[in-house]
């Protein structure tokens, strides 16, 4: 199991790197568009104003640019055609560049494809009744069975998200606690190799160091939703373009994450061709008209269709609002009952709050909430990202939810397996010191 | 599908605007955005390129002309100034003669400009006048070449085949004179070398002065020991070293014994563990004639 983590623990010396220098970039690469955060972490003290708390404590980075463009060659959060990914991440990276006029070398990546896969670990190891070192820490977490994720899947994330000592369970840190047994739950996430290794090709060929990974279900998560749901319990919805990401977290921690594979790009096709108009058309009426709740007044709210195909009585029609629903409706219907089942399959219900947070591009189509109500339950709100100092206007939408979290997720990444050096790991000092008795006998 | 090889002109023509930048463009941006570069492109190149032109123009013989040609005009312009203008020079402890001489030397036309004054070669020209012992050259602004002159002070009359010069208390030729009685308050000295032992002769004189006007001159022996040289009276050979001592020998010897009074040629003070006088001829004769006298009654 440690010998998949070496990129990982690589990924994090670079990020230590960034942050010494002080600038991050953040990409967030999504179906239909890809977002470029440039982060700089001067140590800003925190506002000194009244109602403004410690911000989650972000107020330690400031976004000193962003942008935003339209994304090619991508299908299902994955990348499809290289030069098309990559020419969009450089399109994206120097527009950020250019507004904050600062180069950056290192990047923190989001991707929502790659059918990402939850495992939950369990790992024990006998204290014999002494204190809890980080040595030991780290010794639990080796000691979790690595469950068969399958041949060209890698590891995402492996979080650690419990740690019981004896029958005390729910520790957050159990360092310097004195026990028996030392019992550690972990989330493991896992994802297709071949995906990965194409977005660190597209990173690499854009002359950016990958300083992180994250599923941008999870970094959604941790934007959209506010402390007491993360710690109470709750699953975040990302309604995306190509997939639909989800995440349940529990005390703080991502304890399940999943994609549906449908999302809004899913949406306009079904309006395109039930009207029989063009993509780009059906996606401007989606954004301008859509809706999910028929009203009667809706019969009378006539949309005015374009198309180019010469056929004057084809190009010149009108539908009415409710036609448009009624094209709509059933494909949000069938994403939201494809994450019930998944939230089903998770066990969502055994949760103590069904807290339920709907975000991303696909939460700003009016009657989303009343409709995911019906069918997720009643506790569903709409989330929108966290407000982090220096965000453009224009980048505060759920649409950049997952943009955000992953730069929460850079300020304060998630302690993740392989942060945890195991003892054998380091040089052994034992092995040194003879060699120093040694060196002393023989000279 | 997208063919995935066009023609590159069917290729222009047809793509729509593409905002995306090619990756030279990004590299390039992305260059630019580095702080060292940056710096380079903004402050060093520029430098660079400006000093390059200048030294290529500047190079030209043309320009090279152009340019001391300007320097030498404005060199010019501040140096006609009345503020830089010597117009005399003023001697000073220097007698009227050593003063013409003075002034033929320096041979300066003036008005003269200050920066075409160098009192520091003038002085080291002075120098070598054998009358002047130390100058001091200096400028005034707006004024005045001052040249301060301490003349030597003749102390001794030296005669030797060429002629007389007068020599200074450490043997230094002050000037040519052409008799003996033009300095006749000054002691006399001849030989070959005899300007080298000034100072030694110089301390004889004091010793000889109870002799006064008998005193006729010094004479250098060999360039090694002086003989001293008496009016109608001895020659008193000094020796090499310690001849004050036994001068002072010879002249309580003169004091106690009236020696110099008799008939003697010569006093040889060279051994001075053993003065000896040489007889003059009747002397001589009255020894013999003493001599034969007392061998006579010892006979008897």
């Amino acid at each position: 199991m440690i010998g998949l983590f070496e990129t990982q623990r690589a990924m994090r010396q670079m990020r230590k790197a960034a942050m010494q220098r002080g600038v991050v970039g953040i990409v967030d690469l999504g179906t239909s568009k890809v977002t470029c955060l440039i982060l700089r972490f001067d140590g800003a003290p925190a506002m000194e104003a009244d109602g403004v708390g410690a911000m989650a404590g972000q107020a330690q980075f400031r976004v000193i640019g962003a942008a935003t463009t339209r994304a090619r060659g991508m299908r299902h959060g994955e990348i499809e055609v290289m030069q098309e990914a990559e020419r969009a991440v450089r399109t994206v990276v120097q527009t950020a560049q250019k507004m904050a006029q600062v180069r950056i070398d290192h990047a923190i990546v989001s991707f929502s494809g790659a059918s990402p896969r939850s495992y939950g670990l369990t790992g024990e190891i006998d204290l014999g009744g002494r204190e809890v070192s980080e040595g030991d820490v780290a010794a639990v977490l080796a000691a979790c069975d690595t469950p068969d994720i399958g041949h060209g899947r890698t590891v995402l994330h492996a979080q650690p998200v419990n740690f019981a000592l004896d029958y005390r369970s729910g520790l957050s840190d159990p360092r310097g606690q004195v026990g028996n047994a030392l019992t550690t739950d972990m989330h493991l996430v896992s994802v297709d190799q071949a995906v990965v290794q194409n977005i660190m090709h597209c990173m690499r060929r854009s002359d950016l160091e990958l300083a992180g990974l994250a599923s941008s279900a999870y970094a959604a998560g941790v934007s959209a939703m506010v402390e007491d749901e993360q710690k109470i319990g709750a699953a975040c919805i990302d309604l995306g373009a190509g997939t639909t990401g989800l995440s349940i977290f529990l005390r703080g921690h991502m304890i399940y994450a999943d994609t549906v594979r449908i999302g809004g790009v899913h949406v306009t096709q079904d309006i395109s061709k039930g009207l029989g108009i063009p993509v780009a058309v059906a996606e401007r009426i989606k954004t301008l008209h859509g809706g999910l709740m028929a009203t009667g007044r809706d019969d009378r709210d006539m949309i005015q269709l374009t198309a180019e195909t010469g056929d004057w009585e084809h190009d010149r029609r009108e539908i009415s609002r409710s036609e448009l629903i009624g094209i709509m409706r059933p494909r949000v219907e069938e994403i939201l009952e494809a994450v019930r089942d998944r939230l089903d399959a998770a066990g969502f219900d055994d949760l103590p709050s069904q807290k339920i947070v709907l975000t991303g591009g696909g939460s700003q189509v009016p009657g989303l909430a009343s409709l995911a109500a019906r069918i997720l339950g009643q506790q569903v709100r709409l989330g929108r990202p966290l407000r982090v100092q220096g965000l453009p206007q224009a980048a505060t939408g759920p649409a950049f939810s997952s943009a955000v979290g992953l730069a929460l997720f850079a300020a304060h990444p998630q302690d993740e397996c392989w942060d945890f050096d195991l003892a054998e790991h380091g040089y052994p000092a034992r092995s040194l010191r003879r060699a120093v008795k040694w060196f002393r006998e023989n000279w | 599908m997208r063919t995935l090889i066009r023609s590159r002109r069917e290729d222009r023509a047809a793509a729509p605007h593409d905002p995306a930048p090619s990756r030279l463009q990004y590299r390039l941006n992305r260059m630019w955005l580095s702080p060292l570069v940056r710096a380079l492109v903004t402050r060093v190149l520029p430098v660079c390129l400006l000093l390059a032109a200048l030294g290529v123009w500047g190079s030209r013989p043309a320009q090279i002309a152009t340019m001391t040609g300007w320097v030498a005009e404005i060199r010019a312009s501040i140096e006609a100034r009345p503020e830089f203008q010597i117009r005399q020079m003023a001697v000073s402890g220097a007698s009227p003669v050593l003063a013409d001489a003075i002034r033929a030397r320096v041979g300066l036309d003036f008005p003269v400009s200050w920066f075409d004054l160098d009192p520091a070669a003038i002085r080291d020209d002075l120098v070598r006048l054998d009358a002047i012992a130390r100058v001091e050259v200096t400028v005034e602004l707006g004024g005045a070449l001052r040249v301060a002159v301490t003349e030597r002070e003749p102390a001794i009359v030296w005669r030797r085949d060429s002629g007389l010069e007068l020599l200074d208390a450490s043997g230094h030729r002050v000037a040519f004179i052409d008799r003996r009685d033009g300095r006749a308050d000054l002691p006399l000295i001849t030989g070959r070398g005899g300007d080298a032992a000034v100072p030694e002769a110089l301390r004889l004189f004091e010793a000889a002065a109870p002799l006064g006007a008998r005193l006729v001159a010094l004479k250098r022996q060999g360039e090694r020991r002086w003989d001293m040289v008496l009016l109608d009276g001895p020659v008193i050979q000094l020796p090499e070293t310690n001849a004050r001592a036994a001068l002072d020998r010879m002249m309580a010897m003169e004091t106690a014994m009236d020696l110099l009074a008799r008939d003697i040629t010569t006093v040889d003070l060279r051994n001075p563990d053993r003065p000896s006088v040489r007889l003059g001829p009747e002397a001589m004769e009255y020894l013999q004639m003493t001599r034969d006298f007392t061998q006579g009654l010892a006979t008897r």
